[in-house]
């Protein structure tokens, strides 16, 4: 009984250490990206007090907003946090871990931004029906590229659940495998597409004709822009344990090891966040945005390279057999 | 043994993601630059194999892949360009979408096919022949979607890359045969280089849709 609390207790830290971290983690990205272009930069922990701004001020909606409108922005917050709680961070082996499924992760994603693309054209707005379209367009490239990169691994440990592949790949002996490098380029590429980032999206830009995710934001404000931009730092959260996951789990702490090895699990965890998110600040300075129209070849690139790791762990295992 | 497996297994995956990066890539000194790290990943690949397997003359046939594809031809295809004074920009016969789901639909088809029929040879020869016939169908392809003429070049060596990794990876290729293609692939290129000088004489361009035009067919 006493474990199943424990294991309830460190889900719940888990849950709240990735809403809490979230917004630090944006403020880091663009404390570098201002570091690199030779700016002072707004401090680390500047999202927070935009939340907090956010939060106070009053929402002002559109007079032919419906109540989706306003309802849809706590339920995006929600797929999203639900699906940033259940990815193995500091430790695997908590409570909702058989819950932790790559597919199912896919899925809450898909839920939240199919309902963050309705919201947009909610109100009718030209840019929130650009913004929607371009969303969805940039999502059917992406989503087939992410399944294929979920069926590698999971060809590979034999298994969908994160947690039980983290653990697979680190118990495993260190060997090159360059299906699993292929599936991680293409993971990084859609994680950037996913999250608006350039070179698909700028997350700084309001300029009318390249933006996607502002665009479809637009309306909201207050409270409801709050939770939007916090469900967008989360997801940020999301894709960069995803890949620390997936790909360098090294330092989790392991399933039977107990509640004693979860404050190194967690500084590790921490370490390799920071790390990803200012490697992101300094891929975001270091490339330009692309034409909207060429995002399709660069996320077909990553369908490529999901294919080839496929196709390779493929071959791997039936010649090893 | 299982170690000497997963780096040929990364040298011939590199050399089957270089083969994809020739068909997306539309800048043709670009094309060349990757052509010559798939032959130099070649190279390394027959030259981990003669390691492994304890048959000292692949060393040779790796020599000659890295000197002669690694290096002579990458430079004369980049002299020849710089010579033509063609505009770098390598149109394609369908769009880049399309020639990357063939190309896929064509790898997945060789892996397929190999690992079917060679249920009885060893790992590493199934590997080989495997990628090596999907690296033959994309040079193949190459050579189908690419109008101008130094990339169907490239396509053609690239081919020839393929070739010689099958043929490392089948035993019992005698040298003599390795050495006498690797230098037909050579003399190959100057009839090519030839070829292309003459049908730019003519026409003032490398794109072959100018030979069409001139048998008189209608597009």
């Amino acid at each position: 009984m006493s474990e199943t609390l424990t294991l309830l207790f460190g889900q719940t830290i888990q849950m709240f250490l990735v809403l809490l971290v979230a917004p630090a983690i944006a403020g880091i990205t663009r404390r570098t990206k201002a570091r690199f272009m030779r700016r002072q930069g707004a401090p680390i922990i500047q999202p927070y007090r935009d939340l907090i701004k956010l939060l106070r001020k009053e929402a002002v909606v559109a007079q032919n907003a419906s109540w989706f409108f306003r309802s849809a922005p706590y339920a995006i917050l929600a797929f999203t946090w639900v699906a940033a709680a259940l990815v193995p961070t500091f430790a695997s082996g908590l409570m909702f871990n058989w819950a932790a499924d790559a597919v199912a992760l896919v899925a809450l994603l898909g839920a939240a931004r199919a309902l963050l693309a309705l919201a947009g054209m909610d109100v009718g707005t030209s840019f929130g029906g650009i913004g929607s379209s371009r969303e969805m367009m940039i999502a059917t490239l992406a989503e087939p590229a992410m399944l294929l990169v979920v069926l590698t691994v999971a060809l590979t440990a034999g298994t969908t659940r994160l947690p039980e592949v983290a653990e697979f790949l680190t118990a495993a002996p260190v060997t090159v495998r360059v299906s699993l490098a292929l599936a991680l380029v293409a993971l990084v590429i859609v994680a950037l597409a996913e999250n608006a980032r350039i070179p698909v999206d700028n997350p700084a830009t309001h300029l009318e004709l390249t933006m996607v995710h502002e665009a479809m934001v637009l309306e909201y404000s207050g409270r409801h822009l709050a939770m939007i931009e916090m469900a967008a730092q989360l997801k940020l959260v999301l894709y960069i344990s995803l890949i620390v996951c997936l790909f360098l789990p090294f330092g989790m702490a392991p399933a039977n090891a107990g509640p004693a090895a979860w404050p190194m699990g967690m500084a590790a965890y921490l370490v390799k966040l920071v790390f990803g998110a200012a490697l992101l600040g300094v891929w975001e300075v270091s490339i330009a945005k692309m034409r909207v129209f060429r995002v399709g070849e660069f996320l077909g690139g990553a369908f490529v390279f999901a294919f080839l790791a496929i196709l390779l762990a493929f071959l791997t295992r039936e010649v090893l057999n | 043994m299982n170690h000497a497996y997963d780096v040929s297994h990364l040298l011939a995956g590199l050399m089957l993601v270089a083969s994809f990066s020739l068909l997306y890539q539309d800048r043709i000194f670009a094309v060349l630059n990757i052509f010559a790290a798939q032959a130099i990943l070649l190279s390394m690949a027959v030259g981990w194999e003669a390691w492994t397997q304890q048959r000292p003359h692949l060393f040779i046939t790796a020599a000659l892949a890295l000197c002669l594809k690694g290096i002579i031809i990458p430079v004369a295809l980049h002299k020849m360009i710089v010579r033509l004074g063609v505009h770098r920009d390598v149109e394609q016969v369908v769009g880049v979408g399309k020639t990357l789901l063939l190309g896929l639909a064509l790898t997945s088809l060789s892996l397929m096919l190999v690992l079917k029929i060679t249920v009885a040879a060893d790992s590493f020869t199934r590997e080989g022949l495997a990628l090596a016939l999907a690296i033959i169908l994309l040079g193949m392809l190459m050579m189908i979607t690419r109008r101008n003429a130094v990339t169907q070049i490239v396509g053609f060596m690239s081919l020839e890359n393929g070739l010689i990794l099958a043929a490392t990876g089948a035993r019992g290729m005698p040298l003599v045969v390795e050495v006498s293609v690797a230098f037909s692939v050579l003399i190959a290129l100057f009839v090519f280089a030839v070829f292309v000088f003459r049908i730019r004489e003519r026409f003032d361009s490398v794109d072959i849709e100018a030979l069409e035009n001139v048998r008189g067919d209608t597009k």
